[in-house]
């Protein structure tokens, strides 16, 4: 019998939003090939992740708990997972697509000697044969049929395009991964993650995310969208211009660069929607454009568009939906 | 130091790739540049060399046309060019092993990526060079500071969570980001030069590849979005977010 693992690398102490979308992702495959779904958690303090990832609908949840995966690098992780595939029979090997993930599966892949998809949006089928999947290329342009025909393969997966699977009655079991020795590279030395301060919530997990462009001029249009979020309770997004002048920090870019997120509601103002930043957020399910340029092409997917100065148009918004908010 | 930067040859970078009706990709009138990702990648290369020494190789797997890619670089400055020949199509984990397989007989003491190509946007044949060669790799670069003596490296990376530092010892894999640099443009003297310099050609049959794993089946235009409605004034777009209960 050949399964499917689903990883979760830790950033906190529990599961994140994504793991849980991406064992919804294992099920399908799963439930094509006739198999299994476990669940590997990989950190240096994973007891609590562990008992949250037994209450999902996976047969049994593996630990990998070192101390190198603290502040893992790519290498302590690859090794982690490497030792967790051992005491299974995978065939599939996925993760949440992130940039720790990221960091580690091709040189999984590699080890184990088989394919690998990135950023998977759709399963069409599997059988003993391949495991055709979906995934977008040309900067989220078009989307790309391919199979993955190996022993054992390996996949990233767009969390937002898969639904979390409900929660079960019954636990499943916990069982410790055998890690031995050091995990870390012994060229590869971790020095620090100077982590961004957010006072808002996390853009890949917020339902509406307020964005701002060029147009913005910095923090002088930012300063009114972010009047608007916090009304909203919104996150707060970036284009690649205003990341790079440095009015933002560099994980606020949405875009085929950036992240990837597909919000209930995007609205963004003074970004023209250039093809690489709505690689990123072309999936919200309402977007909403606020642009002086009636040509922008931001246009060509919003829902709603207004055509006008940020500075005038952004504060009226908030001020109209403070207003009905205050009168309801 | 001896580095190796990687080029790949990619529709320029805000092409709108189109479909035929059979669902393949229309080629003819595409413009192809170096890999956005892997300019940045020589620029880096160049910056370092010129400050410790050594020389750059522009490395690239592929058919023919690639030699116009390897030619920019050239043009940029590296020092020589060096294709693994092939008209095939490779998957990442084969074309990481013929970058493998050129790699250890460069020997370099660094070798700089792109983090992605951004037609196939998979990210994944850096990290399989860095597995397949047990080298330890930096993702995501957006600075690299070496140290005097030119063996070690202190990387720092664009991360979900912000920025990651880490130091390797060389050689290594490291991958670039946007923000690492501003690549040059290549001058007319360079262009000239370009043509002049060593380029060097391996039949990909020495090396040994593995089995193709992944297929590409087809392409598929992405689902359309509905055609939008514009809106007067940003009162109406209010009261029409609040009608639909977005906010
Ligand atoms: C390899 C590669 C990867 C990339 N990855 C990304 C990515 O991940 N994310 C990303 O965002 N970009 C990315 N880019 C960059 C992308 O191509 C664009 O350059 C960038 O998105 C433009 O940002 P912008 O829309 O803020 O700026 P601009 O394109 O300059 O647009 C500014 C807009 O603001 C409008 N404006 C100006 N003043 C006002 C005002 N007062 N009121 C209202 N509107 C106003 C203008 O009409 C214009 O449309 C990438 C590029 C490359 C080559
Ligand atoms: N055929 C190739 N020749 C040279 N370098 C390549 C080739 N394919 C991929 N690369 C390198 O690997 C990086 C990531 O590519 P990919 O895994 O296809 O996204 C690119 O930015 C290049 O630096």
């Amino acid at each position: 019998m050949s399964d499917v693992l689903v990883v979760s690398i830790l950033t906190g102490p529990g599961l994140a939003r994504s793991d849980a979308a991406t064992v919804g992702f294992g099920r399908q495959v799963a439930e094509k090939l006739g198999c299994e779904v476990d669940l590997l958690v990989v950190g240096s303090e994973p007891a609590a992740a562990a008992d949250e990832g037994a209450k999902l609908p996976v047969r049994r949840v593996l630990v990998a708990k070192h101390a190198d995966l603290a502040d893992g690098t790519g290498e302590a992780r690859t090794a982690a997972i490497a030792a967790a595939a051992q005491q299974g029979d995978y065939r599939l090997l996925c993760a949440a697509s992130s940039t720790n993930t990221r960091d580690c599966l091709p040189r999984l892949a590699a080890r184990l000697g088989g394919p690998m998809a990135s950023d998977v949006v759709e399963v069409r089928g599997a059988d003993a044969d391949a495991i055709a999947l979906t995934k977008p290329c040309f900067s989220g342009n078009l989307l790309q049929e391919i199979e993955l025909c190996g022993a054992r393969n390996v996949a990233t997966v767009r969390a937002s395009a898969f639904d979390a699977p409900p929660e079960t009655a019954q636990s499943a079991s916990i069982e410790e991964v055998q890690l031995s020795g050091e995990l870390n590279h012994p060229r590869k030395r971790f020095v620090e993650l100077q982590k961004t301060e957010l006072t808002r919530p996390e853009l890949t997990e917020a339902d509406v995310v307020v964005s701002g462009g060029r147009g913005t001029r910095g923090a002088e249009g930012f300063k009114l969208l972010e009047e608007l979020a916090d009304l909203l309770g919104a996150a707060v997004g970036a284009s690649r211009a205003v990341v790079d002048s440095g009015w933002m920090p560099n994980d606020f870019q949405v875009g085929q660069t950036g992240k990837v997120i597909a919000p209930k509601l995007y609205l963004c103002a003074g970004l023209s929607g250039a093809i690489q930043h709505l690689a990123g957020m072309r999936n919200s399910k309402t977007i909403v454009a606020i642009n002086k340029d009636a040509n922008a092409p931001i246009f060509e997917v919003a829902d709603y568009g207004l055509v006008a100065d940020l500075f005038e148009a952004v504060p009226q918004l908030t001020a109209a939906i403070r207003a009905a908010r205050e009168a309801s | 130091m001896k580095i190796v930067a990687t080029v790949k040859r990619t529709p320029q970078r805000d092409t709108k790739m189109r479909l035929t009706d059979g669902g393949g990709l229309v080629t003819d009138q595409i413009q192809y540049e170096v890999n956005p990702f892997d300019e940045l990648g020589v620029e880096e290369a160049l910056v370092l060399r010129d400050k410790l020494g050594g020389e750059v190789v522009a490395l690239a797997v592929g058919p023919d046309a690639v030699n116009e890619q390897l030619q920019t670089a050239l043009a940029m400055g590296a020092d020589r060019a060096l294709r693994v020949d092939t008209d095939g199509e490779l998957d990442p984990l084969q074309t990481a092993h013929a970058l493998a397989g050129a790699i250890e007989r460069e020997q370099p003491d660094l070798v700089l990526m792109g983090k992605l190509a951004i037609d196939s946007e998979q990210g994944q044949v850096t990290l399989m060079l860095a597995e397949l060669l047990g080298w330890p790799h930096a993702s995501f670069a957006s600075r690299v500071e070496p140290a005097a003596d030119g063996s070690s490296l202190r990387v720092t990376c664009e991360v979900d969570g912000g920025l990651e530092t880490v130091d390797l010892d060389l050689p290594a894999v490291v991958t670039t980001d946007l923000r690492l640099n501003q690549p040059r443009y290549a001058s007319l003297p360079g262009i000239l030069k370009a043509k002049k310099k060593p380029s060097d050609v391996i039949p990909l049959a020495e090396f040994e590849l593995p089995e193709a794993g992944l297929r590409i089946t087809g392409y598929r235009a992405l689902p359309a979005r509905e055609k939008g409605e514009m809106l007067e004034s940003a009162e109406e777009l209010a009261q029409r977010l609040l009608a639909k209960n977005l906010v």
